[in-house]
């Protein structure tokens, strides 16, 4: 791979210049240019006053932060082999979170509790350029998914070490995290049982609904084309719509309001990413069913396979991964929907958000934000690496087949 | 034995099969030919009951085959078809594994079953037997397709157009593996295909459709000379079909005494190999050669005389 890189490196015409990579030097240098490194305010909503980069930290320290960081940019704006873009980006990403937590420290006056300092647009545009340049070449080493997999455990953990050090503590978010911290717990599992419940209720209705729409031709453009038109209402007027039902259920059937069904909170909330999730897994199952080849379908039943046994053995197992797809699509798009519960009081990490809003109060914005963020980014991840290990075509010849190809391309 | 008593199968008012009869032995293997549309593949789908007839009745070895439920009919009945149809999550053993597990063979007997067949077709078991389908050539899926359906030792063997993705000189191959293979376990082997040659190379006899109907059921030399109707003369092929006749004998059939001069012809090559021999290097005879020896010679006069339409 590496051998292959070079000769690469050294055939191409031109400077050694990476296309991706000049473009995120180019945001790393905007952003420590001509945004402050981090925003410091003697208060929780007073207006903010920028620190550049250079100011942020004691004066040999932020020289060699600087330095640091100017070395790794134009490591990635250099044709340089992935291995090392992976590492470089890593360890730049670390420099930072240290960085910034140290200018926390170095800012905040000692013995006053008031003062706030927050990442500014300087480090969240480095932040985000090398977080793409460990994508990008995450990507380029094409990572096996028990690699990635991996590769994900060590961030989440490196992640999860350095905030549990205090090495940020001083930071706004964290001062907001630990004012709250019972209510962040209490809310991201109720985040969590909106995004995977709302999933699970929705595979255990939509799985079944698809295998009916494959063998029941009629009722299949029917229910698509009606689920379809559900996916088209906006969220919020689908919560709008969801009150009144909700309302009067909880009002007349027994027992309903006790479980938490009522206009507003949870209930609606659930009901409406259920509903978003429907279509996903329907439409997903039917696709996972028809791409059954039907020289196969039709050897089983040759060989004399029992409907059942075809069902089970040969069916629903070449149709698993694109299942197994649906359900991604759908975890991940319900843990950024379950958000807008916070609107209608059913909680999750919308309800710093809508509370940040309302109180202008960026740090806890971002404390409901960058979780939600971190959550969908992380399940997207290892419901990838699962679909990819139950695909029976992406053995490992076939993937070395398929990346041969596509070096060509490059 | 398969005995087929007025068959038809009715589709939406287009009679796909139209009162098709036919026997054939224990042992043989017929070919259905026709072109796309005949019905030469429901035909073969009703003997295993894929296709369920609309009247008429089918009898294997003296029995109804509406007597056992389908399922267990067809785990009776070998099964091959075109693009072979091997399950793509399952390895090459599971695969050919399948029948014997449904009949629920012990692990031991599947395992040595397996082994065996994957043996019979060139395949070494240690290599292949834990492949996936996609790691394999199409000529190998093609022997994994056809041991899969001899895996449980059917008396009979139903082939839907097995070889025709092949090229033409793997094709080849397959077919002579096919002929060996029948020879060994006499399996009746009954082979749906639209091409005359395949037809003609492989079938003991030939059943010619058209239209839903049975034109012509008959041996290959016996179709080539008294072609039934002109569809089936067209079918066979007028142009060549001297020579397709010449094909169907091996040169020892006039094999006789005496001496020629150059290169010898093998006694088992056909009768048209000798001939093309004779025409192309300009020789009146050809010496015969039968287990490295001389044993007599093949006149031009006589393969000629035996290329005209039988009496």
């Amino acid at each position: 791979m590496s051998a292959g890189f070079d000769l690469q490196a050294t055939t191409r015409r031109g400077a050694g210049l990476d296309r991706l990579g000049v473009l995120l030097a180019a945001i790393v240098a905007a952003g420590l240019a001509l945004q402050p490194f981090c925003l410091f305010r003697a208060n929780r909503i007073v207006a903010a006053k920028p620190v550049g980069l250079l100011s942020a930290l004691p004066p040999l320290e932020s020289q060699i932060v600087l330095g640091l960081i100017v070395v790794a940019s134009v490591l990635l704006l250099l044709r340089t082999p992935s291995p090392l873009r992976l590492s470089v980006s890593v360890l730049t990403l670390v420099l930072l979170a240290f960085a910034i937590g140290r200018a926390g420290v170095y800012l905040t006056p000692s013995s006053n509790t008031y003062a706030r300092v927050a990442p500014g647009g300087g480090f969240w545009f480095a932040a985000f350029a090398f977080a793409i340049a460990l994508a990008d070449a995450a990507v380029r080493l094409r990572m096996p998914p028990l690699g990635r997999l991996a590769l994900l455990a060590l961030i989440g953990g490196a992640l999860w070490l350095f905030l549990w050090s205090g090495a940020c503590d001083a930071l706004s978010i964290l001062r907001e995290y630990a004012n709250r911290a019972d209510v962040f717990w209490r809310e991201a599992r109720v985040h969590l049982f909106l995004a995977a419940g709302s999933l699970a209720a929705a595979a255990v209705v939509g799985i079944p609904l698809g295998i009916l729409c494959v063998r029941v031709r009629p009722l299949r453009a029917a229910l698509l084309n009606s689920l379809n038109i559900l996916q088209t209402i906006p969220s919020m007027a689908l919560f709008g719509l969801l009150i009144a039902p909700l309302a009067w259920i909880g009002a007349h059937v027994p027992g309903a309001s006790a479980i938490g069904i009522a206009g507003i909170g949870i209930a609606p909330a659930f009901v409406a990413l259920f509903a978003y999730s429907l279509l996903p897994m329907v439409s997903n199952t039917v696709a996972g069913l028809e791409s059954v080849p039907v020289q196969a379908r039709d050897a089983a039943r040759g060989m004399g396979m029992t409907a059942r046994q075809r069902f089970m053995e040969i069916e629903l197992p070449l149709a698993f991964p694109v299942i197994l797809t649906g359900i991604r699509i759908v975890l991940v798009q319900n843990l950024g929907l379950a958000v807008l519960a916070g609107l209608i009081g059913g909680g999750g990490f919308g309800t710093f958000v809508f509370q940040g809003i309302s109180q202008t109060a960026t740090d806890l914005v971002l404390l409901g934000a960058l979780p939600t963020v971190a959550l969908a980014f992380a399940a997207a991840i290892v419901l990838d690496a699962a679909v990819e290990m139950t695909r029976p075509m992406t053995s490992a010849s076939a993937r070395k087949s398929k990346s041969l190809f596509e070096r060509h391309d490059e | 034995m398969i005995e087929i008593n007025g068959i038809t199968k009715v589709y939406e008012g287009i009679r796909a099969v139209d009162d098709v009869s036919l026997k054939i032995g224990s042992g043989e293997i017929v070919t259905v030919v026709g072109t796309s549309g005949s019905g030469k593949t429901t035909l073969l789908r009703m003997i295993n009951r894929l296709v369920e007839p609309t009247s008429g009745t089918i009898l294997i070895d003296g029995r109804d085959n509406r007597d056992l439920p389908g399922h267990e009919l067809r785990r009776a009945i070998g099964y091959a078809i075109q693009g072979y149809g091997l399950f793509p999550h399952r390895t090459v053993a599971q695969n050919i594994a399948t029948v014997p597990k449904l009949l629920g063979w012990d692990k031991k007997r599947i395992e040595s079953r397996v082994d065996e067949l994957l043996a019979l077709f060139h395949l070494e078991p240690s290599q292949f037997r834990a492949r996936m389908p996609h790691e394999l050539s199409g000529g190998q899926q093609q022997r994994i397709g056809v041991a899969r359906a001899l895996a449980a030792e059917p008396a009979v063997l139903l082939m839907d157009e097995p070889f025709g993705a092949l090229d033409p000189i793997i094709r080849g191959k397959a077919q002579e593996d096919l002929i060996e293979i029948q020879r060994r376990f006499a399996t009746t082997i009954v082979l749906v295909t639209h091409g005359m040659d395949e037809a003609i190379r492989l079938g003991h006899r030939i059943a010619v459709m058209d239209k839903g109907k049975l034109l012509q059921f008959a041996a290959p030399a016996e179709l080539i000379a008294h072609p039934a109707t002109a569809f089936v003369a067209d079918l066979a092929g007028r142009a060549d079909r001297a020579f397709r006749l010449l094909s169907l004998s091996p040169v020892v059939d006039l094999l006789e005494p005496g001496e020629a001069s150059g290169e010898p012809i093998g006694a088992q090559a056909s009768l048209k190999d000798a001939l093309s021999e004779a025409l192309w290097s300009g020789r009146a005879a050809l010496p015969v050669l039968r287990d490295g020896a001389i044993v007599g010679r093949v006149t031009r006069e006589k393969l000629m005389a035996r290329a005209g339409q039988p009496q």
